[in-house]
């Protein structure tokens, strides 16, 4: 089964999503440009005319136009168009980035935002009452969630998120560039000469931390100042050698693709889906073992609550779940999901980054959210940065 | 009218206003506040409050030490690099430009129209380690097989010092521009050589460009982060990385307050040993 059918099959699933709702798609193309949350006429009043969405970089379905034809049936069922940023580069930056209006009670001028649950945001952004909370009576999908997703700790009875999908942390080689060799350990990305400057880490810290922790022979779910502190010396040691080009969020990718960097820390899909074109790029569990994240999507403050979980609750569905699940190379949060992607592309339902097998699941951990939350840790942690 | 007629000292306040004003809003409020926030201690979980925390700045000075000293040596090198680079240029530009000197002088700031972060992220490109330059220098050895230019100290420094030749250039230009040829004839006239002549008049009389084009790129330089965020590794960054990720990552305002005060004190500093050195009425030409 090659790419091309699959998207072709996308394709085709957003033209038919389209003919069944013509008026949606009358209303899509007749809604104004602007980027304000302005609101159409007749039966969904309180829909907004533009979804504003902020996403992290290679999280959605694209096809070979580079459209998004799970987004596309959205606007034609909906009639709401979809303004869709991949502006989140890291947890930590888009945060600072979104926190001085929300900390002044205004809007950032997004209706969705997509936050990590291995950060310590999705809890600020709750505790600090920064999110408005779901319009349940527009979600009868939500009930669509597997069981694993019901209740994060953040956000126990899931009043203000909805989970987006959840990845894997490993290690991406471009073999152009690393000399042949393939980088399946931490060992090798921390250590081997051969990759001296060619390396880059994460900026998240569970998910540079977690892999490190499970080959030093440690648990990443229960961090204690031993285990932290064994982890942490053989990053700075790492840095100090010049080993480590940079940390990164999502800007790892155009690095790799170019072959400035040899080897990094990246997620899941990304390599295995959105960069699939370029030959030279591996993906590896490492040996050891890994963490696994789930992204949250967040309503801020003065985002249109309407339009939003109406937004969501179509996610919710799993043949829409299967488009984007299939097209990034995650794992959705979505029941049924499975039997969706098979009739997509049954490649993929034996895609183990897509519908893990129990041999990934065994070597995946979540990481310890007390120490995501540890002042001295966020202090050391920044300071290793670089600043 | 008649109030300006009675008291004609209140004219040139008058005059001032709109520019105090400014000052005033744009500058001195926020720089108080700034202070306020220096002082605060807590944590961004519960909140920041007014403690007269003095330690903030003890812990600035001694936990940033390294990026500190670094801003300064990468600002002074990249402050020298552009007089070096910008005076030949300028000085042929003012001197035998001709009828193409505002074209020139056009060349030397049309990168300016493009912003400041495209510009660096073209650098990016330039420099990439697959990229057509990092091939040519290890063809011809000057870089080993897997030696690179991005992310090192030698691209930050290039950034910067490209990034900010135009502010040396400019007032240098201005005040190549301005010598009266008449003087190097008379000094030619006074059997001096051409050597120096440049030295004994020339240089001098630019004097007035050369310390506004080493003010105007030196401060700034010294509080970037910008081209050693894109171009080098966490081994280059700069004190201006720091204070980014603590007022916009850690959220830790009053850090990252500390620290900019910090750095302001040491550039006021800086300046004053400067004025010190080569005298204050070249600064006013």
């Amino acid at each position: 089964m090659t790419d091309l059918t699959r998207l072709e099959l996308l394709r085709r699933a957003a033209l038919g999503g389209a003919a069944l709702s013509i008026p949606g798609f009358l209303a899509a193309c007749g809604g104004d440009d602007g980027e304000t949350a302005g609101t159409t006429t007749g039966e969904s009043a309180a829909l907004a005319s533009t979804l504003r969405f902020s996403n992290w970089q290679l999280y959605i379905d694209r096809d070979a136009k580079k459209k998004s034809p799970s987004l596309e049936q959205f606007t034609a069922k909906s009639g709401v168009k979809v303004n869709y940023v991949e502006d989140v580069n890291d947890n930590a930056t888009y945060f600072g980035k979104i926190q001085g209006p929300l900390s002044q009670g205004r809007g950032i001028d997004r209706d969705i935002i997509v936050m990590t649950d291995n950060s310590r945001f999705p809890g600020l952004l709750v505790s600090k009452k920064w999110v408005e909370p779901l319009d349940k009576e527009r979600m009868p999908n939500i009930s669509n969630l597997i069981d694993a997703q019901m209740s994060p700790p953040f956000d126990p009875d899931r009043t203000y998120s909805v989970p987006w999908l959840s990845g894997i942390t490993g290690l991406a080689t471009n073999v152009k560039a690393s000399g042949g060799r393939i980088v399946t350990t931490m060992q090798q990305l921390l250590e081997d000469p051969k990759l001296k400057g060619k390396v880059t880490l994460l900026t998240e810290v569970a998910d540079t931390m977690s892999p490190i922790m499970l080959e030093n022979g440690d648990d990443p779910s229960k961090v204690t100042d031993e285990s932290w502190n064994k982890a942490y010396d053989r990053i700075q040691k790492a840095v100090d050698a010049g080993q480590i080009r940079r940390f990164t969020g999502n800007d790892y990718v155009a690095d790799l693709e170019r072959g400035n960097i040899a080897a990094a820390l990246s997620w899941s899909g990304d390599v295995a889906t959105g960069l699939a074109a370029n030959k030279a790029l591996r993906w590896n569990l490492p040996e050891q073992g890994s963490d696994i994240w789930t992204d949250n999507m967040f309503i801020p403050l003065d985002g249109s609550v309407p339009t939003a979980s109406e937004y969501m609750n179509f996610y919710l569905d799993p043949k829409v779940a299967a488009m984007v699940a299939v097209g990034t190379g995650y794992i959705s949060p979505v029941k049924g999901v499975k039997d969706e992607a098979v009739k997509l592309d049954p490649e993929s339902a034996n895609n183990p980054l897509i519908f893990p097998d129990d041999e990934i699941l065994s070597n995946v951990v979540q990481f310890d959210s007390a120490a995501l939350n540890n002042q001295t840790y966020i202090e050391q942690w920044q300071q290793l940065l670089g600043a | 009218m008649t109030l300006i007629h009675r008291h004609r000292w209140l004219a040139p306040l008058f005059l001032l206003a709109p520019g105090l004003a400014w000052l005033a809003i744009f500058f001195l409020v926020p720089l108080g506040f700034l202070a306020y926030q220096s002082l605060q201690s807590g944590t961004f979980e519960q909140g920041y409050t007014f403690t007269w925390q003095f330690s903030n700045y003890k812990d600035a000075i001694t936990g940033y030490d390294e990026q500190l000293v670094r801003s300064f040596v990468y600002a002074g090198i990249a402050t020298v690099a552009t007089l070096l680079i910008s005076y030949p240029l300028v000085y042929w530009i003012a001197f035998h430009g001709g009828r193409w000197k505002n074209m020139l002088l056009l060349l030397i700031v049309a990168p300016f129209f493009v912003t400041y972060l495209i510009r660096t992220l073209a650098w990016q490109n330039i420099l990439a380690d697959q990229g057509p330059v990092v091939g040519f220098l290890r063809d011809i050895h000057v870089l080993s097989a897997d030696g690179r230019l991005l992310a090192t100290t030698f691209a930050v420094v290039s950034g910067i010092t490209y990034n900010f030749l135009p502010f040396m250039a400019l007032p240098l230009y201005v005040s190549l521009e301005q010598i009266d040829a008449r003087l190097l004839e008379a000094a030619q006239d006074l059997y001096a050589s051409k050597t120096k002549a440049f030295l004994r008049v020339t240089l001098p009389l630019s004097a007035p460009g050369i310390v506004a084009g080493t003010l105007l790129t030196f401060i700034p330089a010294a509080g970037d982060f910008i081209n050693a965020q894109l171009l080098g590794t966490p081994k280059q960054y700069m004190i201006g990385n720091v204070i980014q990720s603590k007022f916009l990552e850690l959220i830790d305002y009053p850090a990252a307050a500390a620290l900019s005060f910090v750095l302001m004190a040491l550039i006021m500093v800086a300046l004053l040993v400067y004025a010190r050195v080569v005298g204050t009425e070249k600064l006013t030409g």
